[in-house]
């Protein structure tokens, strides 16, 4: 296989273009999605004051590379989970990643600062492990976006999470959760803008990004995601891809252009009076914010060790 | 060739050589959620694999909830 543009020999053949490149003209393929998912959804500017949500995994370590290489301010933000070895692996990618470059990570223990961690969590709450997960993180992006003066705040999903997502929520006829899954979230009732660039490019190419920009990343899989709804969507996604090239890209890029303005009046959230959190001032619709009930029952909970949550059972 | 795969780490024995759409098809993983790497470098799928080779299968899907 030669590469579309020098016809040197290519590292890797992109289906969904129909095209092959070598590896530095993969990275400017790349570069070239991210800039156009930046210009044409208004995710930010060169004066903007970037936070990344970094995991220490592929996605999130490439976006920050991206930014940083396309001449954004971008600092990170990592969260510890305290789901075992796992997380503090996933930590130590993370540090790797901005000491070698000399990148400010800002880093957050839901142990160590809120008494709490994913597992116990999960047990306190009786919540499926990933909601707890996902509700801790957003909460903790939110208010570190918010304290931090940062003025966008970056998450590494990718198109195969977007589609993932798209199709889990086609499936149910999900309206108020289909209208606001966009690329771009605007600041609003006290939240910070969010941003996801990365919704041009598939995992495969993120991951492909790190291998040949030799960033090290966490391969292993969350032990507590496997097997869950999600993965279960990308999987079906796949089968199809495999055989009709391009469908993922079509389903996500054409929700979000015919679709998701469709909808608009269905979106969750925008009639609804929010006011400050008693005890940590987020934006709430109740007295006391869910986290804050969540904090309040997990640390109260001896802890709960991972192997207790792994294996529980395939729907998350 | 010696090839090794993730979730979990394990190592098998393949006969080669193979191209790398081939190799995959043989394991029943789909190239579009999968790497293969050789010696540090990405090969594409009509790549000839020798049998002396040693190659990494990475997945690249993660999944969870933000």
């Amino acid at each position: 296989m030669k590469c579309r543009v020098c016809r040197q020999a290519a590292i890797i053949d992109v289906p969904r273009h129909n095209a092959n490149f070598c590896g530095p003209h993969f990275l400017d393929m790349c570069r070239r999605q991210v800039i156009k998912a930046i210009d044409d959804y208004d995710m930010m500017t060169k004066d903007d004051r970037i936070l990344v949500a970094v995991s220490g995994g592929k996605d999130s370590l490439a976006v920050w590379d991206m930014l940083i290489d396309l001449g954004y301010q971008a600092d990170g933000l990592y969260v510890g989970l305290g789901i075992g070895e796992y997380s503090d692996i996933s930590g130590e990618y993370a540090k790797a990643f901005a000491d070698e470059r000399g990148l400010t990570l800002i880093t957050v223990s839901l142990r160590d600062d809120y008494g709490y961690d994913v597992p116990t969590a999960t047990v306190a709450s009786r919540r499926v492990p990933c909601s707890a997960c996902g509700m801790s993180k957003r909460h903790i992006f939110d208010k570190a976006a918010i304290d931090g003066g940062y003025t966008v705040l970056v998450t590494g999903h990718n198109l195969d999470d977007e589609a993932a997502v798209l199709y889990g929520n086609t499936l149910r006829w999900e309206l108020e959760y289909l209208a606001r899954q966009l690329p771009v979230l605007p600041a609003r009732n006290g939240f910070p803008k969010k941003v996801k660039p990365l919704v041009r490019l598939s995992e495969r190419e993120m991951a492909a990004w790190c291998v040949v920009r030799g960033i090290d990343y966490l391969v292993e899989e969350c032990p507590i995601a496997a097997g869950n709804k999600h993965l279960g969507f990308k999987e079906a996604l796949n089968k199809i891809e495999a055989d009709s090239p391009g469908t993922k890209t079509a389903f996500y890029l054409n929700f979000v252009e015919k679709v998701a303005p469709l909808l608009a009046s269905y979106a969750l959230g925008d009639d609804v009076t929010l006011q400050p959190c008693t005890r940590c001032g987020s934006p709430t619709t109740a007295e006391v914010c869910a986290f804050c009930n969540l904090v309040e029952k997990s640390a109260a909970h001896e802890p709960v060790p991972v192997e207790l949550i792994t294996g529980r059972g395939r729907r998350r | 060739m010696k090839v090794l795969l993730r979730n979990p780490r394990r190592e098998l024995e393949i006969d080669g050589p193979r191209r790398v759409h081939a190799l995959l098809a043989h394991l029943e993983l789909n190239r579009e959620s999968h790497l293969v790497i050789r010696n540090g470098t990405l090969v594409a799928s009509d790549e000839l694999l020798a049998a002396d080779d040693t190659v990494e299968i990475r997945p690249v899907i993660s999944g969870g909830a933000w």
